[in-house]
């Protein structure tokens, strides 16, 4: 079985956040952290960069606004020109509600889809959870895995850091 | 230079802002009232509208305090006091409120008992709008108002002496009856000094959409009033960017409100097409008002979203600055796109509009500043004013 990843926990969310700056600092890359709950400044502690989602939905939902006006436009002008209430052809009041519901339907399925391409999903299994020490960040720990793939990693370099910082429960996970 | 204790935030120095307001607001008031011998009938119009930009705003901040409450916002704690002092410009608001009744001949067609006999609608409508009720109406709502802003900041100011949490919970209770209260007073009071220039025509949205905008324009004011105080180096490291993020967002979802709720009035008429209720938009379409029409629609709304939307443009408080500049003069421009009109065809910018709206503006901010100056700039002992110190987006 091929290593994976050495994982360790610490005590509370500002241990993992300390952690976390030191196991940026240290040059690692691949690595990540796992908590029962999302932990304020985590981002910056892992030197994360915005998320470029938004700009996939903004996108999108620009998209969405210009086919819902496109369509109407074609439909009511060109394709089947009909007199309603004796208003103009071309009556953009009347597209804007549709614009709005395509410009909001796009950009949603924008933000959703977009997050999952971002996050590699959906995907059925992940080598980390071969990780006995996994289970308990949906509980009460907080840890920290830093994978092989990562240039730095060294078995016992790497579990030497761990320890050095705080972790306790260092466990090597192998599993593909 | 005003300046404020770094431990204990009250004032050791008040600065000059409270004078230069009041002088401002002495002089340009004066100004509009020699104005009023010239020509009564602009000067009332001109007053209304300067009345309506700025009761909407300290409104807003009432609001504000209220919805904190509420919601027990953690955030807003460390500008919950300004918001506080702003509403306490209310009685300053009444006063201001008195010419609109000696104006009420020049500005409201139904209070002429001649035109009132001759007309169905207006005689159909005489129970509600008749001189009388509108006074009395009109000091109800401020009765209401200035209790909620008085005894919430009462309350607030107390907790800074005692620190009892129980001042919290109180205020959230109270809050929470008036938000209904509120929602009631201030329809109602758009209805009266607003929509009733037109008494035939009628818009259920009509409320929402001067809530909407006064909102917005009080997060844009108490945005600006934040960074004149952080550029004196006063609350540095409590009112942060985050809170400026935090105001820059505010911003972003009521201007698409008030673009919601204007759109939503306006399209609803389009399609129903019916002339009674068309002709309330056709007279803010001809006669030179398309202009200032696509002026509401650009400035109020497009380009506050599209800048807006942008994180960057939340976290850089040069550009917060702008926009909120821009809002705060835009929402003038819309109660003047919604007063105007009724006094004949053709837009008719009047120097008074300028000075009364500069005029009561400065006995506003005056007010503002003597109720704030005199107290702690934030609840000093609010149990949550640790973590809005600390607060990120």
């Amino acid at each position: 079985m091929k290593t994976h990843a050495l994982i360790a926990a610490f005590e509370h969310p500002g241990a993992l956040l300390d952690a976390a700056v030191r196991v940026r600092e240290a040059g690692y890359t691949h690595y990540d952290c796992h908590s029962p709950f999302p932990i304020h400044g985590m981002d910056d502690a892992m030197g994360l960069k915005r998320s470029p989602v938004g700009f996939i939905a903004g996108g999108m939902a620009a998209l969405g606004a210009t086919i819902g006006f496109s369509l109407q436009t074609w439909v009511t002008t060109s394709a089947y020109p009909l007199v309603i209430s004796g208003k103009p052809m071309f009556s953009w009041q009347a597209y804007i509600i549709i614009t709005f519901a395509l410009f909001v339907l796009f950009g949603a399925f924008g933000a959703v889809f977009g997050m999952f391409g971002l996050n590699r999903l959906p995907r059925l299994h992940h080598p980390i959870f071969h990780s006995e020490l996994l289970a308990k960040a949906s509980d009460d720990g907080f840890l920290i895995s830093i994978e092989a793939s990562d240039a730095r990693f060294n078995e016992e370099e790497t579990r030497a850091f761990l320890a050095s910082i705080g972790g306790t429960h260092i466990e090597l996970v192998r599993g593909e | 230079m005003a300046a404020l204790d770094t431990q204990t935030y009250t004032f050791t120095d008040k600065g000059r802002f409270g004078v230069i307001a009041l002088g401002t607001g002495i002089l340009f008031t004066a100004l509009t009232v020699v104005g009023a011998f010239t020509d009564s009938h602009m000067f009332f119009a001109s007053w209304l509208t300067s009345f309506a930009f700025w009761t909407t705003i300290v409104l807003g901040a009432l609001f504000f305090v209220m919805l904190q409450h509420v919601t027990a916002a953690v955030w807003s704690v460390v500008t919950r006091r300004a918001a506080e002092a702003l509403s306490l410009a209310l009685p300053v608001l009444l006063v201001c409120f008195i010419p609109i009744l000696f104006g009420m001949h020049d500005l409201f067609h139904w209070s002429h008992a001649e035109e009132v006999a001759s007309d169905h609608v207006l005689a159909w409508k005489a129970p509600y709008l008749n001189t009388t009720f509108f006074i009395v109406r009109g000091l109800l709502f401020f009765a209401v108002w200035i209790v909620l802003a008085f005894v919430l900041h009462r309350r607030s100011v107390k907790q800074d002496v005692d620190g009892d949490p129980a001042h919290t919970y109180a205020m959230r209770k109270i809050s929470a009856g008036g938000i209904f209260l509120f929602a009631f007073t201030v329809t109602f009071a758009g209805v009266d000094w607003l929509m009733s220039l037109n008494p035939h025509w009628y818009s259920t949205m009509f409320g929402v959409y001067i809530f909407v905008g006064g909102f917005l324009t009080s997060m844009a004011v108490l945005l600006l009033v934040f960074q004149m105080l952080r550029r004196q180096g006063m609350l540095e490291g409590v009112v942060t960017i985050e809170h400026f993020h935090d105001f820059g967002r505010l911003l972003f979802a009521f201007t698409v409100f008030w673009a919601y709720i204007g759109g939503s009035q306006y399209y609803l008429i389009w399609y129903a097409n019916i002339p009674e209720e068309t002709v309330w938009f056709l007279a803010r379409w001809d006669n030179g008002w398309k202009a200032v029409s696509m002026a509401l629609i650009f400035l109020h709304f497009i380009v506050p979203f599209l800048t807006l939307l942008f994180f960057r443009v939340k976290r850089n408080t040069v550009l917060l600055r702008v926009i909120a500049s821009l809002l705060v003069v835009m929402h003038f421009v819309d109660m003047f796109w919604l007063v105007m009109p009724t006094f004949g065809p053709g837009v008719h910018f009047s120097w008074m509009h300028l000075t009364s709206a500069i005029g009561i503006g400065g006995l506003v901010m005056w007010m503002f500043w003597v109720r704030y100056t005199a107290h702690s700039a934030v609840p000093a002992s609010d149990p949550k004013l640790a973590d809005s110190i600390a607060h990120r987006v």
